[in-house]
């Protein structure tokens, strides 16, 4: 088991709901983004003079630019529908976890300056003014929410404290209070291109290595192009994919799926990333200008069609904002929809029967699949409501005898949250992580108890990631963790490979 | 007319505006504000048909609710239950001739009161009890409950028990809603009534500017009433459009 100064939470059979705690992770803060990170996106370098007023400014013009903000901070009841919904007040007790109080935290100051009620009974109705103490609280709750959505589904008003977390993050960032962890994230995408802050040669090299890999495995060919004008279509994936495991074996199956359809296809230097971290700072700005790359690769490259490799909060800004921020994409082929999920690419190649598989060669495994937030509850896959769902485990099906699904609570739109989304995935924030994890780590355990699960599938980086590190605190395998088109490319058979069976004929034969 | 009568009138023209124009401004302002990005709880429907099924479903059976949990919504649907069917009912005090489908109800639906203060009680044992619900509940959360379970229980104490001159409040409502002052009778004096409609009028006061918001909140909430069609049309607000050129 991995070693923690923290106490790890125990896993139970049935997922219990704890007595609260009142500030037991107060302290957990990450790390504040220095003055030159803040500067590469615009914000100021460190918390400016009269913060006060100038956030409440901000928060003025938020609730002018979005109905949700307006709507949401209005509307709760405090039903408490949502108090036992969040994976980080189940993992840590802390009441502030919970969506509705980790609301009310800007809930309390906006009836402060723009309510009646607020103005005049304060008391009566739990208005404060913001000060210090609560701009701490911000700080440290509002980076200790993944924005995942989960409270959104149960809420009787759909309430999504995602919203309000992100225009929390926003005005913290536009008083200088931002977080060192995306904020210099999206630096390195402006300056390099990626996440990872990969340069363009470095790349190309990882590449030629992946080609030199399944080359020496399969005896084919298969290429991984970079910056290739003229090719169909455009791959725009996690920058973990280049390097991370288990990303990596990821990008080898989409490459492998590619190959066997015939796809001319390519990977760009400037788009080498999917993820846009500007979604987790609120920044509709940043957003917009970090999306703008991709539709600048494509035109560039000349390409007619833009598919997204398995990363879960890229694919939401992809599915659902892509259109409104870079758009209209009506230089593309229309045939297809923009963009495009890898999931939905290759469930229709598997239809089309293009993919010779081999379902066998997946035998060692006893699959389960963790639906990311992001895909299940604020994007789609396929035509139909509910695609984000049957598609993977379509996919998972075909190439995969053994499935197994985990408890209905914590799958589908129900699925909880890695524990290391929304710009949470940083070491200075490893207690949230661990602990947001728990809900996860007892359905999956119970799943390897019943039903001896080996892996479990998902189909983003930063659930990937996430995992790799936090399995280990629960004492599981940190190999668990698989890519979907890891077990793609586990059963598929390319089209003039050497089988185990050819090279035993062959060995008869000599 | 005596002073008590002169009061509520006043009141209760002030509260029908009050009620009225604030309302109708939260809800311009709801209107008015955009909503930049798509951001509909998914899966959701893609066709408005399907959002206008969606919404339905919301406000009518509380389905978000009821997946998070049983009692909440057992207690909060009752309660809203309750409340409907005797507002309904209560279209009799307002109209000459009642509407028939009033008529026809009015002897069953007064016995849904019971099921509103039930449902009201459930809601403040919850608050009172759940650790969790008690943390996050603030003064304004409880006297929002009594001031309902004051209205239930006043309402269904004049209802079932000590009967008022309801054909006195009905003709002072008549007269108020016509502005007819002459000959308006004096409201009935026990204190039953006079607490019931005290009640009431500070109800009109409060709504639009405290969490009663929800109810027109919830028909403007984006993740409620987008349609998932974000690649098929482009959406986009116009202080968005701006940052393009």
């Amino acid at each position: 088991m991995a070693k923690a100064d923290f106490e790890i939470p125990e896993l139970k059979e049935y997922p219990e709901i704890p007595p609260v705690q009142p500030g037991a992770t107060a302290g957990l803060k990450s790390f504040v983004a220095k003055p030159e990170m803040q500067d590469a996106l615009g914000f100021p370098g460190e918390l400016v003079d009269g913060w006060q007023e100038k956030a409440i400014e901000h928060m003025g013009e938020l609730l002018g630019k979005y109905r949700s903000l307006q709507v949401f901070l209005d509307s709760c009841v405090k039903c408490g529908a949502c108090t036992d919904k969040c994976h980080y007040y189940l993992g840590t007790s802390d009441p502030k976890n919970m969506p509705v109080a980790r609301q009310d935290l800007l809930r309390k100051v906006y009836r402060r300056y723009f309510t009646f009620a607020g103005k005049y009974f304060p008391k009566l109705v739990g208005a404060t003014d913001l000060n210090k103490e609560v701009l701490d609280d911000w700080y440290s709750y509002f980076h200790q929410c993944s924005q995942c959505r989960r409270c959104s589904v149960f809420c009787p008003y759909g309430i999504d404290t995602a919203e309000i977390s992100m225009a929390a993050r926003e005005i913290m960032d536009r008083i200088g209070l931002g977080q060192k962890y995306c904020n210099e994230i999206i630096g390195k995408v402006y300056k390099i291109g990626n996440n990872l802050g990969l340069p363009g040669p470095a790349l190309e090299d990882t590449l030629e290595g992946l080609e030199e890999d399944v080359f020496d495995e399969t005896g084919v060919e298969v290429k991984y192009p970079l910056d290739k004008k003229g090719a169909d279509v455009l791959l725009v994936t996690p920058s973990a994919d280049f390097f991370a495991e288990p990303h990596v074996d990821g990008l080898i199956g989409y490459g492998k799926v590619f190959h066997e359809a015939g796809i001319d296809w390519t990977l760009s230097t400037t788009a080498s990333e999917a993820a846009n971290f500007g979604m987790f700072i609120g920044s509709y700005e940043n957003m917009r200008k970090i999306s703008m790359r991709i539709r600048e690769a494509a035109l560039e490259l000349g390409v007619k069609r833009i598919i997204f490799g398995e990363c879960g909060h890229a694919w939401r800004v992809a599915y659902s904002f892509l259109n409104t921020l870079a758009g209209p994409w009506d230089f593309l082929d229309k045939n297809y929809p923009m963009p495009q999920h890898i999931l939905e690419f290759t469930w229709g190649e598997i239809q089309k029967g293009t993919l010779n598989i081999d379902k066998s060669l997946n035998d060692d495994m006893v699959v389960t699949f963790h639906d990311s937030c992001n895909v299940a509850r604020a994007s789609r896959m396929g035509d139909e409501p509910g695609g984000q769902f049957t598609i993977p485990r379509n996919v998972i099906k075909a190439v995969c005898n053994n499935f197994v699904d985990m408890d209905p609570d914590t799958t589908h739109e129900k699925t909880f949250c890695c524990g290391g989304g929304g710009g949470l995935l940083t070491d200075d924030l490893m207690e949230i992580r661990v602990k947001g994890a728990k809900p996860r780590m007892e359905a999956l355990r119970n799943v390897i108890e019943e039903h001896g699960v080996t892996n479990m599938a998902a189909i983003c980086a930063i659930c990937k990631a996430q995992f790799t590190k936090v399995l280990p605190y629960y004492g599981l395998g940190m190999d668990m963790i698989v890519s979907v088109h890891q077990l793609v490319s586990n059963a598929v058979i390319l089209t003039g490979q050497q089988t185990e069976e050819d090279e035993s004929k062959e060995d008869d034969a000599a | 007319m005596s002073f008590l009568t002169v009061t509520f009138a006043a009141l209760y023209y002030a509260a029908t505006v009050l009620l009225v124009v604030g309302l109708a401004r939260r809800i311009r302002l709801y209107w008015k504000t955009p909503a930049p990005l798509k951001i509909p709880t998914t899966p959701a429907p893609t066709s408005t048909g399907g959002v206008v099924m969606r919404m339905f479903r919301e406000v009518v059976f509380f389905e978000s609710l009821f997946k998070s949990t049983k009692w909440t919504w057992l207690f909060g649907w009752l309660f809203h239950l309750g409340l409907f069917a005797v507002l309904f009912r209560h279209l009799r005090y307002f109209q000459e001739p009642v509407w028939a489908p009033v008529v026809w109800v009015s002897p069953l639906f007064k016995y849904l009161a019971f099921a509103m203060i039930i449902g009201l009680l459930g809601l403040l044992a919850r608050r009172l009890f759940v650790d969790r619900v008690r943390y996050i509940s603030a003064p304004s959360d409880f006297l929002m409950l009594f001031l309902l379970i004051g209205i239930g229980a006043t309402g269904a104490l004049t209802t079932f028990v000590t009967h008022t001159d309801v054909v006195a409040v009905k003709s002072f409502f008549r007269h108020l809603m016509t502005f007819n002052f002459d000959t308006m009778p004096n409201v009935p004096t026990d204190p039953l009534m006079v607490a019931h409609l005290g009640l009431v009028v500070v109800l009109m006061i409060v709504f639009p500017i405290s969490k009663l918001l929800h109810a027109p909140g919830v028909f403007f909430s984006p993740t409620r009433n987008q349609v998932d069609n974000p690649r098929e049309q482009r959406h986009i607000a116009d202080w968005a459009r701006k940052l393009e050129q």
